[in-house]
């Protein structure tokens, strides 16, 4: 039979333990991005925000999805779906930073911003 | 459909017919991707633009409930990769368990996204002709569930902030029209998943999913590591503005 020749590399089975220790690493990342996000580091909070965001997407898109052991042409359409995001945000943002209308006054991104230390409400 | 045992009939191999589906998801999920990329960035000029409301409203909103929200569809993740596993290597009874525990986490994000919800009902903050970012230092009797220490140094915050920002109440309203529309379309997103899940319980009850064929339950998983990563950014995007003291 076709199917039994084809099933013993069908494909990769990723072992519970791997699950458990990513699973762990979201866990941790979680409560860091809280605890960082609580300290001041000027600008730099929303960097460290989506620094650590960008980690726990990498790890749920390479392990839990599998695609670090999909074929090739399947990495690719991921890579390029990213690589448009990419220039989707790129390009719009460099715009809005840049921007100056007729009267020579700037798109007022990050202007007059009032930093508020907040109450936090649960 | 011409069918031999697990494969169908357009494909020469198992492992062809298994790289075809989970090609076309992943396209699926490019759509997706594309679709709420376009949601945040617009969110982010406008929390640029208007960094005070944004701010105000972002401590307005639950931290500690959004971090739960945030380890609950975690687990729920874990515990869908775990029903992937099931399905892969033939656990045909641990299947319906993961698949279980994977609806029973869902159901508490939407319970917490309930609670959360009813409270911004409840505290005027949901964007319309009652929205008022000032509702709760003004009528302090109507919002017990804030302490009144958190009240008075809400007070002097948005004094702060109205200040600064002469139309406060109007950019804060468009911060909660971004959170509820984010947050609300993840959560449509989740209901489309939750339904998914149960046709996957229904299947793997029946015996359906096997080491050869477990496509539906593969593909599901992807859709629902999905919603998880959106709700990866979302948590920080939308809880985490400006939060130090």
């Amino acid at each position: 039979m076709a199917e039994q020749e084809h099933t013993e590399h069908s494909e990769h089975i990723v072992p519970p333990w791997l699950y458990m220790v990513i699973i762990g690493t979201l866990m941790a990342l979680t409560i860091l991005t809280v605890v960082a996000a609580l300290q001041d580091l000027g600008r730099f909070n929303i960097v460290v925000a989506l620094a650590i965001a960008t980690t726990k997407a990498t790890l749920v898109v390479l392990f839990f999805m599998h695609a670090k052991y999909v074929p090739k042409r399947t990495q690719l359409v991921i890579i390029s779906g990213i690589f448009w995001l990419a220039l989707l945000l790129f390009m719009t943002l460099s715009d809005y930073v840049s921007r100056v209308d007729y009267r020579g006054v700037r798109y007022p991104m990050s202007q007059n911003a009032v930093h508020i230390s907040p109450s936090h409400r649960s | 459909m011409h069918r031999t045992g697990a494969l169908y009939g357009q494909f020469e191999t198992l492992e062809q017919q298994k790289d075809t589906a989970t090609l076309g998801m992943w396209i699926f999920l490019v759509t997706e991707v594309m679709f709420f990329g376009g949601i945040m960035l617009a969110y982010t000029i406008n929390r640029h633009t208007y960094f005070t409301a944004f701010a105000m409203g972002s401590s307005m909103i639950s931290l500690p409930l959004g971090t739960t929200n945030t380890i609950v569809l975690l687990a729920s993740s874990f515990t869908m990769a775990m029903g992937v596993w099931s399905a892969q290597t033939g656990k045909k009874k641990l299947l319906p368990i993961f698949l279980t525990l994977t609806i029973i986490l869902g159901f508490a994000f939407f319970y917490v996204k309930y609670v959360e919800y009813s409270q911004k009902f409840h505290h005027h903050l949901v964007p319309g002709k009652t929205f008022d970012v000032n509702y709760c230092v003004n009528n302090p009797s109507k919002c017990e569930d804030i302490s009144p220490a958190d009240l008075d140094k809400e007070r002097e915050e948005l004094q702060r902030a109205n200040a600064a920002d002469p139309n406060l109440n109007s950019h804060a309203q468009l911060y909660f029209s971004a959170y509820f529309g984010m947050t609300g379309l993840h959560a449509l997103h989740m209901i489309i998943g939750a339904g998914l899940l149960f046709w996957l319980l229904h299947g793997s009850l029946k015996g359906l999913y096997t080491p050869q064929w477990n496509t539906p339950v593969d593909i599901v998983g992807l859709y629902w590591h999905f919603v998880d990563i959106v709700w990866i950014y979302l948590f920080p995007l939308l809880y985490l503005i400006d939060r130090h003291r």
